[in-house]
């Protein structure tokens, strides 16, 4: 083992894993047998039990309790996690979405009812983006990208044109570029300008006729709109390029901005940020995308369509579609959690959800902004940037500050994006956030500021007062201690 | 920052050394300070040609990957089989134990571009602003 | 207003902190002609009880359907503690010392996978089983020099669609099907040893979309001289019965684990997963927790092999994959540790004796199956659609028809028994025959 001897018991284990918890013996829970399982006897089966442990129904639950102590969620506290969306989670969207569990996809009576919600859903969220056409089936939003820009290297080749490039801003998440690479595009990277956004000047230096598109967050990553999009997405069309949008910022501009009206030919939303279904601690999410009608026809299979009787119906007959990306219909109750939040809200509340929004992020930019260093003094809308520049002289990053949150009850904010900040600190608090709780997160900036000038190891060694103190990810790298059988390799 | 003398250096922060008509390489010790914990070093096979400015390999820390290239052109005769399960050589001695490939070239001619000691303690000096 | 906590007095507070004096002004960096004018035109507010009114669906209580998403027992508890506000509204893990809870519990769902299905590794998840097997294939052309990707037309015909769109764009490995032997339903053996070399990436799925159950050891004698081999599994409760996976040398094992403590929701979400062998491990998609230590010495848990990951690596990344299916996985876990080995046997046992159970009164009614091959939990029988639709108006869904994607089976449907169908469910069925 790497770092001399191989550390395998530990002072402390907080909860101790499934295997650890196994006993021989020990019943689970009871299964319903209906049928004679002699009717087995000849099946080509394993002779050995899966490997599983062996606890009693109080034990898993338990478990599990003491394990969801150890983590943080929405009701905890604020979570300021830029691009994020990390709004409040309605109860009512949980409590209907379980009126779904039971049908099944292929239950063509069962679906019916949900195939008329679906296409309710696509009519609300084609007209808050300003959209023609949408499909809902993308499981998240970086599947939405992929499909999104599948759809567009199909339309250029019905083109019979060959265009390899996308030009991404260098403020793009990450998924941007790694599902042009999986559509078949080859990358190039344009700079932001010196107020963080684009130049269509800067844009028409590396447009020629090989650009398929341009991908764009907007407002972007460093929460400023793009003010020269209708110029930008002007010279684009002229070129023969497309204009993607990545709608993990649509929180900034409901009813404000439609994407559609500014020039957009595709794009992907994030019903998990957006649309406030929970985020589930890694998903699941859903990414529908939308289109305008000349790349409708290339959308994936089935669409839903009324077919003669006034009945919704699945149709896979599109000789133009890149064909089906997922195996059902997407993340179905997911869709369905986003559609009772727009309904919950309506179009008032759908347009005050992004003003609050951009108030509650513009209150704390305007508190912090003298504590801490500003990058751009451009406006913003539902989120900002800071950086760790002024504290750094002290021997306090980012990564420190972020961790010192956690002791105040916060999850800390998006730290180390987009790159093109330096030890980059991105706030977005959402609507959902009460005036209470952004002034007891401004509170515990400013402490973490005083910190910072006079106590630096403090925070440097933060944190400290939780069951877990700072995570060691070297060490998980360098051991790849994978599974619990990682962990006895004699068993 | 350490940067021994008697080698010769590149821009992108690998360091090389001419022992008995190769040339044994890694990375500077600005290079390991910069990527920090190294996890995973991950390098081309004994026998691969390479072209001056081709990847030998690459490095990891938790957070980055960078790739390292060949500072001449030739072939490789040889990785550094230590750094398989202890990454951490190379923060540990980037200069010794933390080599990483050995390279036949081909001709001793591309050394005059790179940059001796001295050189190289300029060019970071310069990096800095 | 739903949702929203700002009252007018935090408003004018808001503003003034601000320095604006309406709201408006927010937006002043966006140029008037992007400004949408006008209300949106879209329905509501509605409150909580007009919406539960609305929400109202009633599924056909008799069903035999699967192909891919099963109905199975989910016990109470997965429901309760997963749905506490801790896991649910948690965010990505992405700072560990908050949210080891997720981390191990993601720590413990890739153990048990990897154990059932006998590999090295898992990740902590996908989003189903279709793009499961895409990433499967692409990552095994990252890996070997791979001409072909072979894959059995006895696998979910959805599960091939989705491949082909991942792969309609990459014009250096073509995608070829092998057929399946159409007495026994199984893989056509000969036919696959023809297309199988070094330069090929082979899958097939187990049991495959007929439900029967291919010949794992003859495939894999097979299989072993391809590039890279790999099983699909469709019905991950399979996996409580028949042989691991893994146990043949496959490189991965991926699939489709909804059956593991998630409801069927109408088509999601669902839950891929991905196990590897040790060897690959750094070129596996989707994010993969490590067990590791705390500042103190003290175990914890965290994201580790992140440079594979598109936050990294961005466009050289394993995939693109972000987001993932999370919450679902997380059931899975606490199905299987409620269920323990027993448990999950038994309900694999149901399965195959509930299938058998109706097989046999099937038969009694002069239906036989289309294939010869041993089954788990699903197979096929002739019927035609008049006959379907009628069983569908008394409230019976007797399988999904399987003619649409397998042409010279025009009249046949694909039924399903788990432990959720009851003797009755059978009699309903079979009185109507």
């Amino acid at each position: 083992m790497s770092d001399g001897t191989a550390v395998r018991s530990f002072p402390v284990i907080i909860e101790p894993l499934l295997a650890e918890l196994s006993g021989e013996g020990k019943n689970g829970i009871a299964v319903p047998s209906p049928f004679d399982a002699a009717l087995c006897n000849g099946i080509s089966a394993h002779t050995r039990m899966p490997e599983l442990p062996e606890l009693s129904e109080v034990e898993t639950v338990r478990h599990f309790t003491r394990l969801s102590r150890l983590n943080f969620g929405i009701e905890t506290g604020m979570y300021p996690l830029g691009s994020c969306t990390m709004k409040y989670n309605p109860k009512v969207s949980e409590e209907i979405a379980r009126t779904i569990a039971a049908v099944h996809p292929g239950d063509e009576t069962g679906r019916a009812s949900v195939l008329e919600w679906l296409v309710s859903l696509k009519g609300i969220l084609e007209e808050i983006c300003g959209m023609d056409e949408c499909c809902l089936w993308p499981a998240a939003g970086a599947h939405g990208e992929l499909t999104g820009m599948l759809v567009i290297k199909q339309a250029i080749m019905k083109k019979k044109e060959r265009r390899t490039k996308v030009l991404i801003p260098d403020t793009a998440h990450g998924t941007n570029p790694a599902s042009c690479s999986i559509a078949g595009f080859v990358t190039v990277n344009i700079p932001s300008g010196p107020d963080g956004f684009l130049r269509a000047a800067d844009l028409k230096d590396h447009l020629d006729k090989d650009v398929a598109a341009l991908m764009i967050t907007n407002p972007n990553t460093l929460g400023i709109f793009e003010q020269e999009i209708l110029e930008i997405a002007r010279v684009l069309h002229e070129n023969g390029s497309y204009l993607y949008m990545d709608g993990a910022n649509l929180n900034a501009v409901m009813g404000i901005v439609r994407p559609g009206d500014i020039g957009v030919d595709c794009m992907h939303i994030n019903l998990h940020k957006t649309f406030g279904s929970p985020h589930g601690g890694g998903g699941p999410g859903s990414g529908p995308v939308l289109v305008k009608k000349d790349l409708a026809p290339f959308l994936p299979v089935p669409r839903i369509e009324r077919n003669g009787s006034g009945h919704l119906v699945l149709q896979d007959d599109f000789p133009d579609s890149i064909g089906m990306i997922h195996s059902t219909y997407g993340n179905v109750a997911v869709l369905l959690k986003a559609y009772v939040f727009c309904l919950s809200l309506g179009p008032q509340g759908l347009k005050e959800a992004s003003i609050r929004a951009c108030l509650n992020a513009n209150y704390l930019k305007s508190r912090l902004s003298t504590l801490f260093d500003l990058p751009y003094t451009t406006p913003t809308m539902h989120e900002f940037v800071l950086s760790d520049k002024k504290q750094k002289s002290s021997g306090v990053t980012t990564i420190d500050m972020a961790k010192a949150l956690m002791e105040y009850g916060f999850h800390p904010p998006t730290v180390y994006f987009p790159l093109v900040v330096q030890g980059s600190i991105m706030i977005e608090p959402t609507e959902s956030e009460p005036m209470s709780e952004l002034k007891r997160f401004v509170g515990a900036m400013e402490d973490i500021a005083k910190k910072a000038a006079a106590a630096p190891d403090d925070l440097r060694t933060s944190p400290r007062g939780m069951p877990v103190k700072r995570v060691d990810e070297v060490w998980a790298a360098r051991n790849l201690i994978l599974t619990w059988k990682d962990l006895n390799p004699s068993e | 920052m350490n940067i021994p003398d008697g080698l010769y250096y590149t821009i992108d922060h690998e360091w090389a050394k001419i022992e008995n008509g190769k040339v044994r390489m890694g990375i500077t010790d600005y290079a390991q300070h910069e990527l920090g914990d190294i996890v995973f070093v991950d390098l081309k096979s004994k026998g691969t040609k390479v072209d001056k400015g081709d990847s030998v390999g690459t490095i990891e820390s938790v957070k980055a990957v960078s790739e390292v290239y060949a500072p001449l052109t030739g072939s490789i005769t040889e990785a550094n089989p230590d750094l398989e399960t202890s990454p951490e050589l190379v923060n540990q001695d980037c200069y010794g134990k933390g080599w990483m490939v050995i390279i036949a070239v081909t001709s001793t001619e591309e050394i005059s571009g790179l940059m001796d000691a001295a050189a190289y303690k300029e060019y970071l000096a310069k990096e800095a602003k | 207003m739903s949702f929203l906590p700002t009252s007018p007095e935090d408003l004018k507070d808001l503003l003034s902190v601000i320095g604006i004096e309406d709201v408006e002004q927010l937006f002043s960096a966006i140029p008037k002609e992007a400004r949408h004018k006008g209300p949106l035109k879209v329905e509501g507010p509605l409150d909580e009880l007009t919406l539960r009114r609305r929400f109202q669906v009633i599924p056909l209580r008799v069903v035999f359907l699967g192909g891919g998403v099963y109905h199975h027992f989910i016990p109470a508890v997965v429901d309760s503690t997963a749905s506490r506000q801790e896991f649910l509204t948690a965010y990505t893990p992405y700072q560990p010392e908050i949210s080891q809870g997720t981390l191990q519990a993601m720590f413990e769902f890739q153990s048990m996978m990897a154990a059932l299905t006998g590999m090295d590794a898992s990740n902590a998840s996908m989003y189903d089983g279709a793009t499961a097997l895409a990433e499967a294939a692409i990552m095994a052309t990252r890996i070997k020099d791979i001409k072909r990707i072979v894959i059995s037309r006895s696998t979910n015909p959805v599960y091939r669609f989705v491949l082909k769109t991942y792969f309609r764009n990459n014009h250096e490995v073509e995608l070829v099907e092998v057929p399946f032997d159409p007495t026994t339903g199984k893989v056509n053996a000969g036919a696959l040893e023809k297309l199988v070399d070094g330069s090929v990436a082979f899958f097939l799925q187990q049991p495959n979309y007929f439900g029967v159950i291919e010949d794992m050891g003859r495939v894999s004698r097979i299989a072993a001289k391809a590039g890279f081999w790999g099983v699909v599994v469709g019905e991950a409760a399979s996996l409580g019965l028949l042989q691991p996976p893994g146990s043949f040398g496959c490189d991965v094992v991926v699939g489709e684990a909804q059956s593991f403590g998630n409801p069927a929701n109408a088509g999601g979400p669902l839950l891929g997963f991905f196990c590897t062998k040790k060897e690959h491990i750094r070129r596996i998609p989707g994010r993969i927790v490590g067990l590791t230590r705390d500042s103190a010495g003290n175990r914890a848990f965290c994201l580790t092999l992140s440079t594979r990951e598109q936050h990294i690596r961005r466009e050289k990344a394993t995939s693109n994959i972000c987001t993932n299916e999370g919450l679902c996985a997380l059931r899975a876990t606490i199905y299987l540790s409620a269920l323990g080995p027993r448990g999950l046997r038994d309900v694999a046992v149901q399965c195959a004796a509930g299938t058998r159970t109706l097989m046999s009164a099937l038969e009694k009614k002069g239906i036989k199956p289309v294939f010869t091959g041993e089954v788990f939990n699903e197979f096929v029988i002739p019927m035609d659609t008049d006959t379907l639709k009628n069983l569908q108006g008394s409230g019976i869904a007797c399988g999904i028809p399987i003619g649409p994607n397998y042409p010279e089976m025009k009249d046949a449907v694909l039924l399903t028994m788990t432990e959720m169908n009851t003797n009755e469910d059978i009699r309903c069925l079979t009185e109507l025959l």
